[in-house]
């Protein structure tokens, strides 16, 4: 952490921290539409929120899809097609589950080099039923392919590997897990646009059946459709579209990060992790330097934040982001969930959208959709789910293959 | 996989070495060191070793969605991460056949061995490595 910094200048902006300027969504489901169709909705919940015209925006920065075909992976030029062509500049990124926050940091640092003053940022997806797999052919060289092909090891088997960590290291319980899905669900169900708005408790469990050891169905996210946007600015465009600064959601940081060698948990899609035979791995962990890497940006720390949303793909992987966070000291997750800190109405919320437990995760719209949700929660306008007063929001993501990105928020 | 484990006794992974800096990588691999500090483009095939500790395991309830050839029908079957002490390495496999999670607790001394992962339909047999409890060693 930094020097010492009072409360009030901790909490002050710099020029450099873009404004969002409005954000939308297309509920989370199971539809099988067209992807396009959903971001459709969100851009236009998001450019009217922001009362800017799409003729307006001078960058659109999308997150792809890899399940959708050619438009999946240029999706910067599929909405902008779709929208009606502008001339506009466009970036498509593809980062697996942080996808939607590197489209977020391409928009940004396109805004910040002085290229553009105004951008959407936009992701959408149509996921199919059942376990995510890699895209089709036989690619033998591909870890993806490998992992599945020769061992079955799908996501929830990696996720499961950590919870059993967590069990046997921490002393952690299948029930302390239960409680973050039990946590998550019953913030879900006061949000419009989650998929799953129904509240389950730890009888519900007994009669999940188990994935993968220890982890039931209950504690692994689905796989859903949605889209979500935002539409993000300069705070001199903001000053001139609102007469004020005062009370703007600004970008304090944006931390995109790969792991440093050698990165010695293993994580999705590898077989082996990073020798640390001759090289000692670096005092932080890969999922520890995503949220320092952030902290450091914003000059912000753990005891700033005022609600978080935090990628739960699995339950058990929220009690490790706690930790990663420094919500809690290192095998304190479980503890944390039990006190009941991180539920709707705690001393630091965590999830309070409901989480991937109620949404289901649309890959590119995902982290995008955590933006959304923070800005709305530290404009107050989370009816249903608001955490009370809150004024800085962190969200944190890790994609598959070395993505890992954190964004914090503030008012 | 061709080249990732020896076909004959005693079975082991095959790893890759950097004849520079030492440091070792599984999957085997050409091309650059792994190590950002080493600018070596040299990494030698080398046998690890057949003995680690289980670092975690899970089993897989579901058949897992193709490219895994499930059976039919689908037996639950055991996963281990396996830590390598000399190569610095956690590595994935299955657990050997019959092996559950009940059998397994961390720190669990394991070894590799060989098991067919699937036959083709035109009769040929796919091999894979699998993690195997140790034999009690011998005491004196």
């Amino acid at each position: 952490m930094g020097a010492q910094r009072s409360g009030s200048e901790r909490m002050m902006s710099s020029d450099r921290d873009l404004v969002v300027l409005g954000a939308g969504m297309h509920p989370w489901g199971k539809w099988g539409r067209n992807f396009v169709e959903y971001g459709l909705v969100a851009a236009k919940a998001a450019l009217a929120e922001a009362d800017v015209a799409w003729r307006d925006i001078e960058f659109v920065a999308g997150a792809d899809t890899i399940r959708n075909g050619y438009p999946g992976f240029v999706s910067g030029s599929t909405f902008s097609q779709a929208m009606g062509w502008t001339g506009a500049q466009i970036s498509s990124s593809y980062a697996a589950c942080a996808s939607g926050a590197q489209a977020l940091q391409s928009a940004r640092a396109q805004i910040l080099a002085g290229f553009a003053d105004v951008a959407m940022v936009i992701g959408a997806d149509t996921t199919p039923k059942g376990f995510f797999a890699p895209v089709g052919g036989e690619r033998k060289e591909d870890p993806d392919w490998q992992r599945f092909h020769l061992l079955g090891a799908t996501n929830p088997a990696f996720f499961a590997l950590n919870a059993r960590r967590r069990i046997d290291v921490f002393g952690d319980t299948t029930e302390d897990f239960a409680m973050v899905k039990v946590k998550n669900s019953k913030a879900g169900v006061g949000n419009e646009y989650a998929r799953f708005r129904k509240e389950f408790t730890l009888d519900d469990f007994a009669g999940s059946p188990i994935v993968s050891d220890p982890l039931r169905l209950l504690d692994i996210c689905a796989t859903s459709d949605g889209a979500a946007a935002v539409i993000i600015c300069t705070p001199e465009y903001a000053m001139r579209k609102l007469g004020t600064l005062e009370g703007t959601v600004r970008i304090r940081a944006v931390a995109n990060s790969t792991p440093t060698y050698p990165q010695v948990r293993l994580e999705l899609p590898d077989i082996a992790t990073d020798s640390n035979a001759v090289v000692t791995a670096p005092a932080l962990g890969f999922k520890d330097s995503i949220a320092h890497n952030a902290y450091e940006q914003a000059g912000l720390g753990p005891e700033d934040i005022s609600c978080a949303e935090v990628y739960d793909l699995s339950t058990a992987l929220e009690l490790d982001w706690y930790e990663n966070l420094g919500f809690c000291p290192e095998g304190e997750g479980a503890s944390l969930v039990r006190s009941g800190a991180t539920a709707l109405g705690g001393r630091l919320p965590v999830n309070a959208s409901g989480g991937l437990s109620s949404f289901g995760e649309a890959i590119p719209a995902q982290a995008i959709a955590q933006v959304c949700e923070l800005t709305w929660q530290l404009q107050g306008k989370s009816t249903g789910h608001q955490v009370e007063g809150a004024k800085v929001g962190l969200a944190i993501n890790q994609g598959l293959f070395g993505h890992g990105s954190c964004t914090i928020l503030s008012v | 996989m061709e080249g990732w484990f020896t076909t004959s006794e005693p079975y082991s992974l095959i790893g890759a070495k950097c004849t520079d800096c030492g440091t070792y990588v599984f999957p085997p691999r050409s091309g650059a060191c792994p190590n950002p500090s080493c600018d070596s483009m040299e990494l030698a095939p080398v046998p690890l070793s057949r003995k680690g500790k289980v670092w975690s395991y899970t089993e897989n309830h579901y058949a897992p969605p193709p490219p895994y050839v499930a059976a039919d029908p689908f037996e639950p079957y055991a996963l281990a991460a396996v830590e390598l002490a000399e190569e610095g390495l956690v590595i994935l496999g299955q657990v050997a056949k019959g092996v559950m999670g009940a059998d397994l607790e961390i720190g669990m001394d394991v070894e590799v061995d060989l098991e067919v992962l699937y036959r083709d339909a035109d009769g040929v047999d796919h091999w894979i490595w699998t993690w195997a409890p140790s034999a009690p060693e011998a005491s004196a």
